[in-house]
């Protein structure tokens, strides 16, 4: 206002970048965004020096060179003459593979407890406030730790299930036995669960590059196509509804739709089980799921459920109780008061730090490295490091690709968050 | 800018490590202390005793130097590393030297910057399992779960020899040799893998050692000796002279015990020159003329080292074999000092 006309008109002097406080905030910033670029340059040059220093030169050609060791659990076809780069990706989908079953099961525990916290039964709510508390309190590592020890200290052997000549004769019981209909056994060293074979199968497809399972996609295919056309069974039910305020009956066509096309596929390739068999020191047939993996889902699951629970519980806290009074007044029961009033609102509140804790729990996936699991941190991070002695450039890429993980997570999530906001009609 | 962040972060760390680097002789002198990375513990070769003092054969090569560079066996720092660390940890001048098992390779010695100056130990790796598994060659091993220490050259090994085989294995990686012996002993694993040595060592610590066999298949070489920094070429002199220091007085006849009375009645120059009697083969490399003298008499000569540690008759109970002097069939071998 007046401070405008006081300013003297004899135009620029350089003092007025300190005492005009129209200028002072821009040389503030000047300053010290030089400085920090100086740090960073000097810091970099630093590296550069103490490299050549030590003779060790920085580039990625090391990724492929042959690697040279195995990897116990591999999602995509890998030896020891593969490349460094192809540990990188067993690893990589290693690390996916348990945060996304974690992420799953962490989600559908979390809700459940977190409903089941607000329960009016005392019992019930108590016994969630013990397990919340429980779990969100002690370090993830020691969950982890705690259930691979159990889970490899508990279970027999695998030759406590093998039947010798003497034992057959005498009509003694081994030791140990398969459950579920003798299709999966557990031992100290991992589960072996039955394995999906396919008799006529389109095979695989040979890239070059990698090979594509057809059978697998096949059935992916299939399940989105009756994924789709049950969305549009529904979507006309409701359009229907709306207009004629029926609601024609769907159910028989959904369960139609969404299992008869797998079901025919399945028995169109020959769809069989190959059960495990004990052979030799272990059981071989079948697939080994390995300790390390199913203990870290679990601790994942139940430490990160913990954090969800609260997370849902804050978010239907946050519904005016108003609200689902009305909707009992309007003669809507709990389950569908839940469902069309409480959730939709909800979720609002829930989606945002949701999207943190599946970054988390992506995150924490690297503590794997204590029991042995060879994830992106143990294959990479690990022995390619070790093997090759490039930390900095195994360092680098290593967070480049949790960096971009966690990214397409967040996006993803907020992506969705935006579709269930509320919108503003 | 958020990347430039970690990139100064990292640089930052390295930087603290390049200031180690000058000449780490008069690094040692000056701070009057030795700091030797050895293994987390491997009874026989570097492990701390019940009452935390270190103990063991790579242990007493660390003293046989503090000796020769400082005068006094009982200043060294022991730090302990694990397969994974250990070489980090030595570029990074947090330790002056490795000598805990680690196997000379070209890659090593290139690539990772370091030199390797000496053999202490001429090793191999071999397999251990449970006698009542009835396994006697490792070619039996078809199917076997097998646990292994990561970041180590028997890693790569194993992976060779199963597939040069034509057998199929599933590797259990563990971080150190305490982590291989839990799930060895808890069944995790069919069989244990590493240096016949290490082998041995983890056996003579176990408490039913002898339901476990080592078998016979030897399936690489593997040369254990102290590792320097690559460039530091004063230092890896001195660690490895010391080193043939205690190789000479086994040839010699020389031990602890009567290394005070030789050094004033020999008649042999190789061992007055060894002694510091006559000639200046210590300073030469920057280090006191009765360096050599001090580092015998403080931890004795290769041979006694040996036998106290893993020799016959020790837990560990190992032969001398290829680590037998030259002139008794074996491979150790010392340079003519003069």
């Amino acid at each position: 206002m007046a401070m405008a006309t006081d300013v003297p008109r004899d135009g620029f002097r350089l003092s007025m970048l300190v005492y005009d406080t129209r200028y002072r905030s821009y040389t503030i910033q000047v300053v010290v965004l030089v400085l920090f670029g100086l740090a960073v340059a000097w810091l970099l040059n630093n590296t550069v020096q103490n490299l050549e220093a030590r003779g060790k030169q920085f580039n990625f050609t090391f990724l492929w060179q042959r690697a040279g060791y195995d990897i116990g659990q591999q999602l995509i076809p890998y030896s020891n003459d593969s490349t460094h780069f192809r540990a990188l990706l067993v690893g990589l989908l290693n690390t996916l593979v348990v945060a996304f079953f974690g992420c799953i099961f962490a989600t559908i525990l979390g809700v459940l407890v977190g409903i089941l916290r607000l329960s009016h039964n005392w019992l019930v709510s108590r016994l969630m406030t013990v397990y919340v508390e429980m779990f969100r309190n002690v370090p993830l590592l020691l969950w982890i730790l705690l259930s691979y020890v159990l889970l490899s200290e508990v279970a027999p052997q695998p030759k406590d299930f093998r039947i010798t000549d003497e034992m057959a004769a005498a009509g003694e019981a081994p030791a140990a036995s398969m459950i579920l209909w003798d299709s999966v056994a557990i031992t100290n060293r991992g589960s072996n669960i039955p394995a999906p074979l396919f008799e006529r199968g389109p095979g695989t497809l040979d890239l070059g590059f990698m090979t594509l399972n057809l059978n697998f996609w096949a059935l992916v295919v299939v399940i989105a196509a009756s994924v789709w056309v049950n969305r549009r069974i529904l979507g006309s039910a409701r359009a229907t509804q709306e207009s004629t305020g029926f609601r024609p009956v769907t159910w028989w066509k959904s369960l139609l739709v969404l299992f008869a096309p797998t079901l025919v596929m399945l028995l169109a390739m020959g769809f069989q089980l190959e059960m495990p068999e004990l052979k030799g020191f272990n059981f071989s047939g079948g697939i080994l799921v390995a300790h390390s993996f199913t203990a870290l889902v679990i601790a994942l699951t139940l430490y990160t459920a913990a954090f969800i629970a609260e997370i849902v519980r804050a978010g239907i806290q946050a519904i005016s109780k108003g609200q689902s009074e009305a909707a009992f007044a309007l003669g809507l029961r709990p389950g569908r008061t839940m469902k069309l009033i409480i959730l939709p609102q909800a979720l609002r509140v829930i989606i945002p730090p949701l999207i943190s804790q599946y970054l988390n729990l992506t995150k924490n996936t690297s503590l794997g490295i204590a029991v042995s699991y060879l994830d992106l941190r143990g294959t990479l991070g690990g022995i390619t490091l070790n093997q090759t002695g490039r930390e900095l450039e195994s360092m680098l890429l290593m967070m480049l690709i949790y960096l971009t993980i966690s990214l397409i997570i967040s996006s993803v999530m907020n992506f969705y968050n935006t579709t269930v906001q509320l919108k503003a009609r | 800018m958020k990347k430039s962040v970690f990139f100064g972060t990292l640089a930052a760390t390295t930087l603290v490590a390049g200031l180690a680097m000058a000449g780490t002789l008069d690094d040692v002198k000056a701070r009057g202390e030795l700091i030797c990375g050895s293994n987390t513990g491997l009874t026989g070769f570097g492990a701390p005793d019940s009452s935390g003092n270190w103990a063991g054969f790579d242990v007493d090569l660390c003293r046989a130097i503090a000796a020769a560079v400082l005068g006094d066996a009982t200043k060294v720092k022991f730090v302990p590393t694990t397969g994974e660390t250990r070489f980090t940890a030595l570029q990074s001048g947090e330790v002056d030297l490795l000598v805990r098992n680690s196997t000379w390779t070209f890659s090593r010695d290139s690539e990772l910057a370091l030199d390797f100056v000496a053999v202490n130990y001429y090793d191999g790796q071999g397999f251990m399992v449970k006698k009542d598994l009835g396994v006697s060659s490792a070619k039996e091993l078809d199917g076997a779960t097998v646990c292994i220490q990561t970041g180590t050259t028997t890693e790569l090994n194993l992976a060779d020899f199963f597939k040069q085989n034509n057998i199929s294995y599933q590797p259990v990686t563990v971080a150190d040799d305490s982590e291989a012996q839990r799930q060895y002993l808890a069944g995790a694993c069919d069989a244990y893998t590493t240096d016949a040595s290490g082998l041995a060592a983890s056996r003579a610590t176990m408490p039913d050692a002898e339901n476990h066999v080592i078998l016979p298949e030897i399936i690489s070489k593997e040369p254990l000796g102290p590792v320097v920094r690559h460039g530091d070429n004063n230092w890896g002199d001195v660690v490895r002279w010391t080193y043939y220091a205690l190789l000479i007085a086994e040839e010699k006849g020389i031990t602890a015990a009567n290394v005070g009375e030789v050094a004033t009645s020999t008649t042999d120059e190789e061992v007055k020159r060894l002694l510091g009697v006559s000639g200046d083969m210590g300073a030469k490399i920057g280090l006191d003329n009765a360096a050599f003298k001090n580092a015998i008499a403080a931890v004795g000569n290769y041979g006694e080292i040996f036998s106290r540690n893993i020799g016959e008759g020790t837990s560990i109970n190992l032969a001398r074999g290829l680590n037998a002097l030259w002139t008794q069939g074996g491979l150790q071998y010392a340079p003519p000092l003069r």
